[in-house]
């Protein structure tokens, strides 16, 4: 498959009163057109800034981000403007980002309106993208607080499609939703997939769902990615110490599941100047003095699989 | 088995709202044993908060009103006691986690003294003993007893969470609701906060009732669960036997509609349509609209309790043989 995008040394960091928050501190990951990259990671570990930093809602302090043998870090503003039709947002709260005193109808036209397009048919434009997201057309002139949030996602995704993206970040798309509905919108936005051929980065602090969703998931931590790999293999095999926490600490919801679960020690370290050495050191109970000095680099331990930890690097060394 | 610790009996509770009435919570029963766990499953509206306010007697009124229903603590009926006497039972025999660890605490008050407070007037406890005791429980929820001079803002969510939970056990409660404990938490932190509850019921036989919308947490910490749909529960019984053969269609879509992290579906099966509006709920069986093995009686008749086991409870036509159920074939 080709590759759609690909994030080079990716950074972001935000000053703060007590110092630089690093909140994307280098990552690099590529997407291949018509698949669904997954990032999973707790809260503060920066998948969301990555998403935004891609598409350059906020502006990445370094790196490059390459759609289509482009560099899009180098487009002028004028030219950005005029390229994001073709990388569209989904957003966690569909009660926030919708603008309230908008009806739908305009919601979903705006995008198109912004670009001057589909001008002599905008209303059959609207009512096509309602059928596609399952929105009932009656709903065409209501406005977002006389709809529940299940359709508002919807509104949601229908203007993320308005301008026939190639490329979607879906940032929590269903984290505000219960799980009837949350089931609603992951088959929508598989069938869009499957139908559009759209590339996915498909963002969410809920394994089962990026698990469920994604062919690759990349599992970020404080900044940095330190694991990625195809979705069966992370969950059959994962390598690196967080990756294993992480997924035993899912609750399965299965009875007489009985599972040998890891606990973490403590709370995620601060992002203001992190230490030197392993970012996932002051937790780990694998951790090594060498993690303390030099942070591992993620390095392709099997074909597809890449790892940031000396564990493994150090195990694949003896094997050869 | 075990005694029953606390008795809900048809209870229903309103909210009457501009919109107009909404019933939260209708005909809900449920027995609570001592030392047992019991998972109050649903979604948004399902009526799962409200129950356990009403069980503290802490429905907001107006616009709340409990109009029938009874809810018996230890044999006691707590409806009939005047506000003080229900003042020393509330924070002290029954005690509640609440869903958000950021707001529940008082951020102007240290930790330590919020949860002397508490121990101060439900113990009789004099100062000195009292932070002693604020101390120690915060020492069990594995905060350092130092830290019960700083203030909520100075604590992560987890440890602000713990502290709520510190909170609430410090008077020994023989029982203690949660009201989504680990919502609001990363699944990390959300594991050290069910592995502390396991513990502490297992070391002080604290009976407990965990809300949640997760079913992977009431697999792992709770004994009995209760779904509930709309205000009611529509199906009880034992985690092993829900878990094992769900009965209600809704159940059945619950299960169907979350992804399994320990299994491969390539499409969920979601629940059709929506939540119903409160205000205008579906009459007959209010899961009706959304069932995909409704007939025509669904509609016009509202399904009684049947009984299809011991300890188990469902409340759809199904079973009192008034629908085609399903094929013999286990499990949906």
């Amino acid at each position: 498959m080709e590759t759609l995008l690909e994030v080079r040394g990716l950074k972001k960091y935000f000053p703060t009163k007590g110092g630089l928050l690093q909140a994307v501190g280098g990552v690099d990951f590529s997407v291949k057109k018509g698949e669904t990259l997954g990032i999973v990671g707790e809260s503060g570990c920066g998948k969301s800034t990555t998403g935004r930093a891609v598409c350059r809602l906020v502006e990445p302090t370094a790196g490059e981000v390459i759609f289509e043998g482009e560099d899009i870090l180098a487009y002028p503003k004028s030219k950005m403007r005029e390229f994001r039709k073709h990388m569209q947002f989904i957003f966690q709260d569909p009660f926030a980002s919708l603008d309230p005193r908008m009806s739908i109808s305009d919601i979903i036209a705006e995008p198109f309106d912004i670009f001057r397009m589909y001008k002599s048919e905008r209303e059959e434009r609207v009512l096509e993208l309602m059928r596609v997201v399952g929105l009932s057309r009656k709903l065409v002139n209501s406005f977002p607080h006389e709809l529940d949030g299940g359709r508002r996602q919807r509104v949601g995704v229908a203007r993320a499609l308005a301008l026939d993206p190639k490329f979607i970040v879906c940032d929590e798309p269903v984290s505000a939703l219960d799980v009837s509905i949350q089931a609603q919108i992951l088959n929508l936005i598989q069938d869009l997939q499957d139908k559009l051929g759209l590339t996915y980065i498909f963002i969410s602090h809920d394994l089962s769902v990026v698990k469920h969703i994604s062919d690759r998931v990349a599992v970020m931590y404080l900044g940095k990615i330190v694991e990625i790999t195809d979705s069966k293999t992370i969950f059959q095999q994962p390598e690196h110490p967080y990756t294993q926490a992480l997924l035993s600490a899912i609750p399965i919801p299965r009875y007489g599941e009985k599972r040998e679960r890891i606990i973490l020690e403590g709370d995620v370290p601060s992002p203001i100047d992190p230490p030197p050495g392993c970012i996932f050191a002051s937790r780990c109970k694998h951790v090594m003095p060498k993690c303390r000095e030099k942070a591992p680099a993620l390095t392709e331990t099997a074909s597809g699989h890449s790892t940031a930890c000396y564990l493994v690097h150090d195990v694949s060394e003896e094997e050869e | 088995m075990a005694s029953a610790l606390l008795q809900i009996q048809d209870l229903k509770v309103e909210y009457h709202t501009e919109d107009g009435i909404v019933t939260a919570v209708d005909n809900l029963s449920l027995d609570l044993n001592k030392g047992e766990t019991l998972g109050l499953v649903g979604e948004t509206g399902a009526g799962k908060t409200t129950s356990a306010l009403a069980v503290m007697r802490l429905v907001p009124a107006p616009p709340g009103k409990v109009i029938s229903g009874r809810v018996l603590f230890d044999g006691q009926d707590l409806s009939t006691l005047k506000a003080e006497e229900m003042r020393l039972i509330r924070g002290n025999r029954i005690s509640m986690i609440f869903q958000d660890p950021m707001t529940s605490l008082n951020p102007v008050m240290t930790v330590g003294r919020q949860i002397e407070e508490a121990v101060e007037l439900h113990q009789k406890m004099d100062n000195k003993t009292a932070k002693a005791r604020a101390g120690e429980m915060l020492k069990l929820v594995g905060i350092p007893a130092a830290r019960a001079a700083d203030y909520p803002h100075e604590f992560s969510g987890g440890m602000r969470q713990r502290v709520g939970i510190a909170m609430a056990l410090s008077c020994n409660p023989e029982l203690l609701i949660a009201d989504e404990p680990t919502t609001a938490l990363d699944v990390t932190i959300q594991a050290q906060v069910l592995e502390l509850m396991k513990r502490l019921r297992t070391e002080f036989g604290t009976s407990m009732i965990i809300i949640t919308h997760d079913l992977g947490i009431v697999a792992e910490a709770c004994d009995k669960v209760a779904i509930m749909y709309a205000g009611a529960v529509v199906e009880y019984g034992t985690v092993e036997s829900v878990f094992n053969r769900p009965l209600h269609p809704y159940t059945r879509g619950l299960f169907g509609s979350i992804p399994n992290i320990a299994e491969d579906v390539e499409r969920l099966t979601p629940i059709p349509g929506l939540m119903p509006d409160p205000t205008d709920l579906p009459y007959g069986c209010r899961f009706h609209p959304r069932c995909p093995m409704a007939r025509e009686i669904c509609s016009t008749q509202t399904p009684a309790i049947s009984t299809p086991e011991d300890g188990r409870t469902v409340a759809c036509m199904i079973y009192e043989g008034l629908v085609p159920g399903y094929d013999t074939e286990e499990k949906a």
